[in-house]
């Protein structure tokens, strides 16, 4: 019988199988931050081991990082040691480090594929869960927990139990206007937020091969807000084209060694998922949530939803709590909804084609009266390629800020949050309670929503803009 | 890691599903670099409100949480394992976690217990009638017990070797040492790196 693409990257990767154990796999690439390492340099200083692959591992700064006056100290005193930590610890042990203010610094998720170090059939993991993110080149790639990530500096390892595999096939293709936010979002609320769990999802069909690597990247990061710690997508023509010429993409004999190779990372005709979700493209449109997790969510065209309509007691039960915790009456149109941020960013949505989606709608608009609008680049670069196009010029005419790189309002670790009670639209991947500031209420939405919502004070989608002016001249 | 044999202790009954990493442990709280210092943080908001379960007197000092169904979904930061451990928590009683969370608490000696949704509910409704009811789970004989009810539960033979005798993950990994230096040896020269070595 044949294999799927994840069993077939699995069983490249295997060290060591024995019965009874979970296999010992190779780690390929391992990305550390500021947050989750610090512990595990620590476990390994208190027992004198080393980094065994320092050129399988690469550091950058980006949870803590404040996205305002970058040039000067960090004002937080606590996300200050953990990041001069991170420094120390990459001086003594070795590894590359992004630090603020270097051109290659950014949300780690966005740096590893721009340097192209994330590339088809690798295994890549990350003390964070969105790690998921880089699956969209046809790797595994998963999130790990500190002792993990210890582990792996110590022996480029991991012992893992396989996971089962489940086919998401997204067939058609996506109307206009609708994003694959959009498309994630609707998959997850489909599956639920437990409904990948034990799975390696992996997105296909015709509506995923039309799409680009940045949007692939977007659908695989959201794959763990379905309980899945990996999605993966095959690798295609887009995909070799998004790595030719990258600084870490193979040269020469290897790059036609690595295609070729690439190639063979599909999953076979007569291979069997364990599981199987098919999605029509065509009935898709824009989709926000209304709740408290990511599995909350209904088209922008639909209303707050009624908890008793749930049959399930723990889902209505969740859904009245959600409610109350958002301050949201059930049958309300969710386009009535009024926001007083937007957020523009994250390891979901914040690279280039992210923020041109969003500067095109904003082009001669105006942010509404009473709303906030952040726009934070994935990363430095991609900050830079905006502002080379003048992206940057377009949301601050529209009365946005533009900021430095970094997670931000994603989680509010730095000094971007939503107060107490504030409610934004935000292009990242969480809606937990306080996730983005204590109290703070979130849509989750596309770059085009955000948009939209921006410009009409409430969650609206691009094709409600017809009726806003346009400034003259424009 | 601290081994995990049995353990006997009084509940904490967390009638909520899907919650989140978010809930057991708050970003901010991340910053610290240590793995200890987070019981504070532990469902921090949620504690603000002293109707929660875990304000109420009768729960100080209770060790078993039995919780709803998608316990420890979201992030990744196994800060969630260390808050529950540091707050006293030896073990999780849920109907089904989240894989990230699950393989962290494993990997601490927090042990995360899956037994079907009816039986949570029936340990729930014991520890809501009576808080000093006692619930022992057994990870030798893989089982729950409390008043009127016994329960089994799976954990593969790995995991649980492993915390039955307190086992280091990467000391074991290390005994492989051959067996990497080999598969190091046959990796296509066309796979990255992030450094010239």
């Amino acid at each position: 019988m044949g294999r799927t693409l994840a069993e077939k990257v699995w069983d490249d990767h295997v060290v060591r199988r024995a019965e009874g154990e979970p296999d010992l796999l190779f780690i390929d690439l391992h990305l550390l931050h500021e947050v989750t390492s610090p512990q595990a340099f620590d476990g390994l200083r208190k027992s004198g081991r080393q980094v065994r692959r320092l050129d399988l591992t690469i550091a950058t700064e980006d949870h803590n990082t404040p996205t305002l006056d970058i040039d000067k100290p960090i004002a937080d005193p606590v996300s200050r040691v953990q990041l001069e930590t991170l420094r120390k610890n990459a001086a003594e042990f070795g590894v590359r480090l992004h630090p603020l203010g270097d051109v290659e610094q950014g949300v780690v998720h966005v740096v590893g594929p721009q340097l192209g170090l994330t590339q088809p059939g690798m295994t890549v993991v990350c003390g964070d869960s969105h790690t998921s993110t880089h699956g969209a080149f046809g790797g595994l790639a998963f999130g790990i927990g500190t002792s993990q990530v210890e582990h792996v500096l110590a022996t480029q390892t991991l012992p893992l139990v396989r996971p089962k595999t489940m086919a998401i096939t997204v067939n058609g293709e996506l109307p206009d206007g609708v994003t694959a936010k959009d498309l994630i979002l609707a998959i997850i609320a489909r599956i639920g937020t437990g409904g990948g769990q034990g799975y390696v999802l992996e997105y296909r069909g015709s509506a995923i091969e039309k799409l680009s690597m940045e949007a692939r990247m977007t659908i695989c990061n959201m794959s763990i807000e379905a309980g899945a710690r990996a999605g993966m997508i095959a690798p295609d023509q887009t995909t070799f084209d998004y790595l030719e010429g990258r600084v870490h993409a193979p040269k020469g004999e290897d790059w036609d060694a690595a295609v070729a190779y690439w190639k063979t990372l599909k999953t076979d005709e007569d291979a069997e998922f364990d599981a199987e979700v098919v999605i029509e493209a065509a009935e898709l449109s824009p989709f926000v949530t209304w709740g408290t997790n990511p599995g909350q969510g209904a088209p922008l065209s639909a209303h707050v939803p009624d908890p008793a309509s749930y049959e399930d007691a723990s889902e209505r039960l969740a859904a009245e709590k959600a409610l109350e915790y958002m301050g949201l009456e059930a049958g309300q149109p969710l386009r009535s909804i009024k926001v007083d941020t937007v957020f523009v960013g994250s390891c979901t949505n914040g690279r280039i084609e992210d923020l041109r989606a969003a500067a095109e709608l904003l082009k001669g608009r105006k942010v509404a009266d009473g709303v906030r609008m952040l726009v934070v680049p994935g990363s430095a670069r991609v900050g830079l390629q905006a502002v080379s196009e003048g992206l940057d010029v377009v949301f601050k005419d529209a009365g946005a800020e533009w900021r430095h790189a970094g997670c931000s309002m994603c989680l509010g670790m730095n000094p971007d949050q939503l107060a107490p009670g504030e409610r934004s639209a935000s292009t990242s991947n969480r809606n937990f309670e306080g996730r983005q500031g204590k109290g703070g209420r979130t849509h989750l939405v596309s770059p085009q929503v955000a948009a939209a919502t921006a410009v009409l004070g409430h969650l609206a989608s691009p094709a409600d803009l017809s009726d806003a002016p346009v400034a003259a001249g424009v | 890691m601290e081994a995990f044999t049995k353990h006997t202790g009084r509940a904490v009954p967390l009638r909520r599903s899907n919650v989140d990493t978010d809930q057991i442990i708050p970003a901010h709280w991340l910053k610290k670099v240590t793995r200890d210092g987070f019981e504070d943080g532990l469902f921090e908001a949620w504690r603000k409100d002293e109707t929660f379960i875990l304000n109420q007197p009768e729960r100080k000092g209770a060790t078993v949480l039995v919780a709803g169904p998608d316990f420890g979904t979201g992030s990744s930061r196994e800060h969630a394992v260390w808050a529950l451990q540091n707050y006293g928590f030896k073990t999780v009683i849920s109907s089904r976690f989240a894989d990230i969370f699950r393989g962290n608490s494993l990997k601490n000696g927090l042990l995360t217990v899956v037994l079907d949704q009816k039986i949570v509910e029936a340990l729930q409704e014991l520890s809501e009638n009576d808080p000093q009811a006692e619930i022992t789970v057994d990870l030798e004989a893989r089982e729950v017990r409390a008043e009127g009810i016994t329960a089994s539960f799976e954990l593969d033979e790995n995991s649980r070797w492993r915390l039955l005798n307190g086992l280091d993950d990467i000391s074991i990994t290390l005994q492989n040492e051959a067996d990497i230096a080999a598969y190091e040896a046959k990796r296509p020269s066309f796979k990255p790196r992030t450094l010239e070595v």
